[in-house]
């Protein structure tokens, strides 16, 4: 059979408000309208004359370097919204600007971080890791000694489960878009299988759990189940092809695919084998999440299926009606992303989005489709399944089953308001 | 030769050698044993049955010296309108439009105060206390919230034993049970 390939005029609008099949810029069919832009930075008056050679080509360029960084228009684009404990400069957050950014991965320096007393200095070539506990050979390694060891690479979200937090809230934040979600990225972690590890010390059959423990001013430390430390805990030692950045947990971090960001414990000097949790600060008063009913879920480990979309969102502007990209990215701490659908007009009809490779577990996905946006403005929304079957609630739904003082693990569909003179907002909707 | 390869085939040479011990795969045997007295050095955590803590003593009364000292410029006086985490009150709130989380109204066990307030407080010099210092805070934060009398010793036996008031109001979403309840 012949396929026909259809004109963009004739292929089926998926929902309402100008949404359009999800295929419609592959099919070539998107020349046939003007497609709009977002603006994130206000381009400048001093443009070459017309013909003339632009004066780059003119003159030889920087010389080579030892260390690339990003080209100095690109400055604006930095970690967003540094929070820190009162008096305190190193216990708190920076946030992934979500809405500068494209594709899955995030850049190293644009990594969220999340310290509770600051980002310790660690020469690789003192440092540590001590198993022991319930072992029947407790072992210390060098950072050299791990390096030798067979290595797993990995593409995985890190997101804290205090991501969104401010959602809670009874008035929608007037924020960017990475101010509100950015304690998520995405990198490609490097390292060793834990398991390697606990195998070469022996495991008393009888320990069902770990603590993991940071060499940082705060001590982090978490209890880990067993079954999670066996199945794909890493000890990452590089991430994005380098080493680990000192933010990231320099010389060696745990990663604990899927699981609550706090949990893939920094600077790992300790791993302790232990019969029960060890009941921390950060897994009783901390990370515990509050119900209505007073009660509080303990060892909330897996982050839910969420999604958010990037382009556009509050920090860009739209620059008048026509064609756009919507994009944005999807994850779960229980698998893969499955299906992403968006909705243009608040939330009445939705269109299936498309989802580009690699869809990966416990990854940022991904989603992208065409939106022709007629000024008017509108409420767009997205939606995300994953392949456990577990679907986005609504923003009422969530707190109707958490309450309002969870802090943790918010994750319900996001509406973006757009208004007429192209501004987007977040919304309660 | 993959790497997965390399060592499949390392295996089946010590196999043959007849390589001491229970060995079916191949590892790369790189730490180093760890002696008791480097361990005892290194494990700062207590379990919640009170596994780990130290010898030493320390009452409220003793703590409140420490607490003036050390701890009430950020945490306020009597654990209450300082700038930093509010340590005291609260019971009472958790099922209301305002929860107050503190050490009296939310913590689950007593333990976690002294292996935190060991590990990381200080906020500006962690672990510099005394494990006396340490036990008597950690009296001092228990006494405010109403939990221990005043004159009550903290050490290794006593401090496991103190039943925090919210113990029973958390959902283990991991199918986990403490030991012997
Ligand atoms: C320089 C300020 C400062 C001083 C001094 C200080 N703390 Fe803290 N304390 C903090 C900060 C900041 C945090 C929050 C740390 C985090 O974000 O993990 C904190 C957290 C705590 C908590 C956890 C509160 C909760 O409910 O989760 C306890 C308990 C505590 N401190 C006890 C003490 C004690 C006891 C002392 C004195 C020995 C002390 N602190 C001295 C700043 C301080």
């Amino acid at each position: 059979m012949r396929v026909r390939r259809r004109r963009f005029n004739d292929v089926p609008d998926p929902a309402g408000n100008g949404l359009l099949d999800r295929r419609v810029f592959l099919k070539g069919g998107a020349g046939a309208l003007t497609a709009g832009a977002f603006m994130a930075f206000a381009s400048s008056d001093a443009k070459a004359a017309p013909g003339e050679a632009p004066a780059g080509m003119k003159v030889p360029g920087a010389p080579l370097s030892l260390y690339g960084s990003p080209a100095t228009f690109e400055r604006e684009v930095t970690r967003t919204l540094i929070r820190s404990q009162p008096g305190t400069t190193g216990a708190g957050a920076s946030r992934t600007p979500l809405e500068a950014l494209e594709g899955i991965i995030t850049p190293s320096g644009l990594h969220f971080e999340r310290h509770h007393n600051g980002v310790p200095t660690i020469d690789p070539a003192q440092h540590q890791l001590l198993v022991h506990g319930m072992v029947a050979r407790p072992l210390i390694f060098t950072v050299a000694a791990l390096s030798r060891y067979p290595m797993e690479s990995r593409i995985h979200f890190l997101e804290c489960s205090g991501n969104s937090a401010v959602m809670f809230g009874t008035t929608p934040p007037a924020q960017t878009c990475g101010q509100t979600h950015g304690l998520v990225s995405c990198s490609e972690w490097t390292g060793v299988p834990l398991r390697l590890l606990l195998a070469e010390a022996g495991v008393d059959p009888r320990a069902d759990w770990i603590l993991a423990e940071g060499a940082d001013a705060a001590a982090m430390s978490r209890s880990v189940p067993m079954a999670k430390a066996m199945d794909d805990a890493l000890l990452a030692l590089y991430q994005n092809g380098e080493r680990l950045r000192p933010e990231n947990g320099y010389p060696v971090r745990l990663f604990l695919p899927g699981y609550e960001g706090n949990m893939s414990v920094k600077w790992l000097r300790r791993i302790k084998v232990t019969d029960t949790p060890t009941m921390t600060k950060d897994e009783t008063s901390k990370y515990t999440d509050l119900q209505a009913d007073g009660k509080s879920l303990m060892f909330t480990y897996p982050m839910e299926v969420k999604s958010v979309i990037t382009r556009p969102a509050p920090g860009l502007k739209m620059t008048g009606p026509g064609l756009y990209e919507l994009s944005g990215i999807a994850w779960s701490g229980r698998g893969k992303i499955r299906r992403v659908e968006v909705s243009a007009d608040g939330g009445q009809t939705w269109a299936e989005t498309a989802l580009s490779a690699p869809v990966l577990a416990y990854a940022l996905t991904r989603f992208r489709i065409a939106w022709k946006w007629n000024g008017a403005p509108t409420v767009l929304k997205s939606r995300a399944t994953d392949d456990a079957g577990r679907v986005q609630p609504t923003r009422d739904e969530f707190i109707a089953q958490n309450g309002a003082n969870a802090i943790y693990h918010y994750h319900a569909i996001q509406a973006w308001r757009v208004e007429s003179n192209g501004e987007v907002k977040n919304v309660y909707a | 030769m993959s790497t997965r390869k390399a060592f499949a085939v390392a295996t089946c040479v010590i196999v043959l050698g007849g390589c001491a011990g229970a060995a079916t795969r191949e590892t790369s045997n790189l730490g180093r044993a760890a002696t008791p007295a480097e361990i005892a050095g290194w494990d700062i955590s207590i379990a919640p049955d009170g596994r780990g803590l130290p010898q030493g003593a320390g009452t409220a009364a003793q703590g409140a010296l420490v607490y003036a000292q050390k701890c009430q410029a950020c945490h306020g006086e009597k654990g209450v309108g300082g700038p930093n985490d509010r340590l005291a009150g609260g019971q009472g709130t958790l099922a209301s439009k305002t929860p107050v989380r503190t050490v009296g109204s939310y913590w689950p066990y007593a333990t976690t105060v002294f292996d935190y307030v060991r590990r990381a407080m200080p906020f500006l010099q962690p672990l510099s206390m005394t494990d006396s210092e340490v036990y008597a805070v950690t009296a001092y934060l228990l006494n405010l919230n109403g939990i221990i009398g005043e004159q009550d010793v903290m050490n290794a036996e006593t401090l496991p034993k103190v039943r925090m008031p919210n113990r029973d109001n958390f959902i283990l979403v991991q199918p986990w049970k403490p030991r012997g309840q």
